[in-house]
């Protein structure tokens, strides 16, 4: 499934149907790489981490290991929570992940637990994934009866226990610190950094939080060696990882690629990946990675798939979910919608992004209706600004977390590229693609 | 009605003593009672306070934060329609029209015969085959006007009772086992 030449890491169990049973996985080498961990000392596996070069999946790309080595020496409990509370629209890589190889994530989770030292991992799982928490619960059962979870590991002295934890309907909640608020039992706000959770986390204790994507890699990397997967994609961009590709082609998916070693416009039309965009339509801009990102527009389709590269242009990788929009889109509705979204996701906590993200959604739905004025755009890019000054990227920080900032990446990169479609619902009074 | 069942506390506690902290139980309590009753009533807050050494408004401030939980009646099945970015591109929205059309409400409402609750929802992960739906939390993608048409009389008719269970029932699987648990300690200790 992987793109060209490289391994599938997260993908190779997915051709058969029964993917997510222990009999599959354990007859695909499941478990190995837990058994390969223990046998070695905890800090040897945090050095292949670091080694691998394995920045986190889930949106903002921090250094694995790196992460992992600020916990505190000497600290104790601490924790591993996981984030499995995927939500960035269009994203939907986790969600196959947990619900076709749940081992593979428990495997994960056990060689993190034992790299960092914790007894004890939290597993937030998405409440929408009702059919995940059901493959996930039965696959924990499994886990325990085969030893690899439970009281000494595979007979190592290891303990790891792993506690599976619904959230309820908040895309916030998959923001690192609103994540251990909710796994508390409160509001899912986000908190002021610092303290950073692996200072002080989950009850105040040093915690670690990392994407299911990102833990799914573990086994890989204690089997293969952290070099090995360093060797893969092209400077700080490491390994292969999934692409959630959605939108205007004719095979949206998710797909494994090499990082670096190919471009947007490989993976909208290469056969084997989108396979080309609907109707033989030509692209008219796309979303890079998730509801956040700023958009791009067909000169960026030789950007390669790169977490620095993309950045560079002005945009990010994020989540990796990708959005393809044909020439048929309306900028103006697309641009709405997802700043509905936000409106309808922002916690309330911080002024500018309750106020901003609600104002936004009022004045694109005007336009979007018709009803909107010409000075509504400088409008637009002043609330805008108000969240994220400047409005480059990465955005400037007004609010305790990322999300208020994001809110203006679609609202200015749709203006900027698309001003005059704009204008002609102010001036035609109404959408022109309805 | 609605305060948990002497099962469902014994259930309630076992969920607690896997936490180093009791108020961690709170969101998996309240699916506990959105399970029992297919909808969290004031009683069950406050017993769930109870459990937890809770007060009501804090459990409600809680509880009123998260969309799936329900603190009014929904019915036997909670259909939810994706129109977010993924699914707009799609025909999300005309899915979603189909649906208030077919079934004769409009979005938050529900049929008078308390078997279908219609809501318009954020992105579902399930983007590669947009549009797509839930119901009570069960997936359906790449979904027809008709395909909807028909799955709308399947439920009616209880031939996908397999697949769907009712509203509130989110996990039929036994929870797993933990080996350490919080002993009746102040928090972080037990572990």
């Amino acid at each position: 499934m992987a793109f060209r030449d490289a391994p599938d890491i997260l993908t190779s169990r997915l051709r058969y149907e029964d993917s997510h049973t222990l009999e599959r996985f354990l007859a695909t080498g499941g478990y190995d790489g837990l058994r390969a961990a223990v046998a070695r000392p905890a800090d040897e596996i945090v050095e292949e981490v670091k080694t691998s070069g394995l920045r986190g999946r889930g949106g903002a790309g921090f250094a694995t290991g790196q992460k992992w080595s600020f916990l505190p020496a000497d600290v104790f409990p601490r924790y591993l929570v996981v984030n499995g509370d995927e939500g960035e629209p269009a994203t939907f890589k986790d969600h196959m992940l947990i619900e076709r190889d749940p081992h593979q994530l428990i495997e994960g989770i056990a060689i993190a637990s034992y790299a960092i030292k914790c007894t004890k991992a939290f597993l937030y799982l998405r409440g929408e994934f009702a059919l995940g928490h059901e493959r996930m619960s039965r696959a924990l059962r499994e886990a325990y009866t085969h030893g690899a979870l439970g009281r000494n590991v595979f007979g190592s002295g290891f303990d790891i226990d792993i506690v599976l934890h619904p959230g309820a309907g908040a895309y916030i909640c998959g923001e690192e610190t609103a994540l251990l608020s909710s796994l508390e039992g409160f509001r899912g706000e986000p908190r002021i950094r610092p303290p950073f959770p692996a200072v002080k986390g989950l009850y105040q204790k040093p915690t670690v939080v990392n994407n299911v994507e990102t833990l799914a890699n573990m086994a890989w990397i204690v089997l293969n060696g952290g070099a090995a997967y360093a060797a893969l994609g092209q400077g700080r961009s490491t390994g292969t990882r999934l692409l959630s590709l959605s939108g205007h082609v004719n095979r949206p998916g998710n797909y494994e690629v090499e990082l670096a070693k190919s471009t947007f416009r490989d993976l909208f039309y290469d056969p084997a990946l989108g396979g080309g965009i609907k109707g033989g339509r030509e692209v008219k801009a796309f979303i890079p990675g998730g509801a956040s990102a700023p958009w791009f527009g067909p000169d960026q389709l030789d950007c390669p798939l790169d977490l620095d590269e993309v950045q560079q242009r002005g945009s990010m990788m994020g989540s990796g979910s990708v959005v393809v929009m044909d020439e048929t889109t309306c900028p103006v509705r697309a641009a709405w919608r997802i700043t509905k979204f936000f409106a309808h996701e922002s916690c309330g906590k911080c002024t500018p992004c309750r106020e901003g993200s609600g104002w936004l959604e009022k004045v694109l739905r005007r336009i979007e209706l018709g009803a909107g004025r010409e000075e509504d755009l400088d409008l637009l890019l002043d609330v805008c600004d108000n969240l994220a000054p400047g409005l480059s990227w990465p955005p400037g920080q007004t609010t305790i977390c990322v999300l208020g900032p994001s809110i203006p990446s679609p609202i200015y990169t749709s203006i900027r590229m698309f001003r005059d479609e704009y204008l002609t619902h102010v001036k035609e009074g109404g959408c022109p693609f309805s | 009605m609605a305060r948990l069942t002497q099962e469902n506390v014994e259930r309630a506690r076992e969920i607690i003593s896997r936490y180093p902290a009791s108020r961690s139980a709170l969101l998996p309590l309240l699916y506990l009672a959105q399970e029992q009753d297919g909808w969290i009533d004031d009683s069950a807050m406050e017993h769930i306070g109870d459990l937890l050494d809770l007060t009501p408004a804090q459990v409600l401030g809680t509880c009123s934060f998260y969309t799936m939980f329900k603190r009014q009646p929904v019915g036997r099945h909670l259909v939810s329609v994706c129109t977010n970015i993924a699914c707009l591109l799609n025909g999300g929205y005309e899915l979603l029209e189909h649906a208030e059309a077919r079934l004769g409400v409009v979005v938050d409402e529900t049929t008078p015969d308390g078997e279908f609750t219609l809501e318009e929802v954020e992105c579902l992960a399930d983007c590669d085959r947009a549009p797509c739906l839930q119901v009570n939390y069960r997936f359906f993608g790449n979904v027809t006007h008709d395909d909807f048409d028909r799955l709308v009389d399947d439920l009616r008719a209880g031939r996908l009772a397999e697949t769907v269970p009712a509203h509130g029932v989110l996990n039929r699987e036994q929870p797993p086992p933990v080996s350490v648990r919080r002993a009746d300690a102040p928090h972080g200790a037990g572990d």
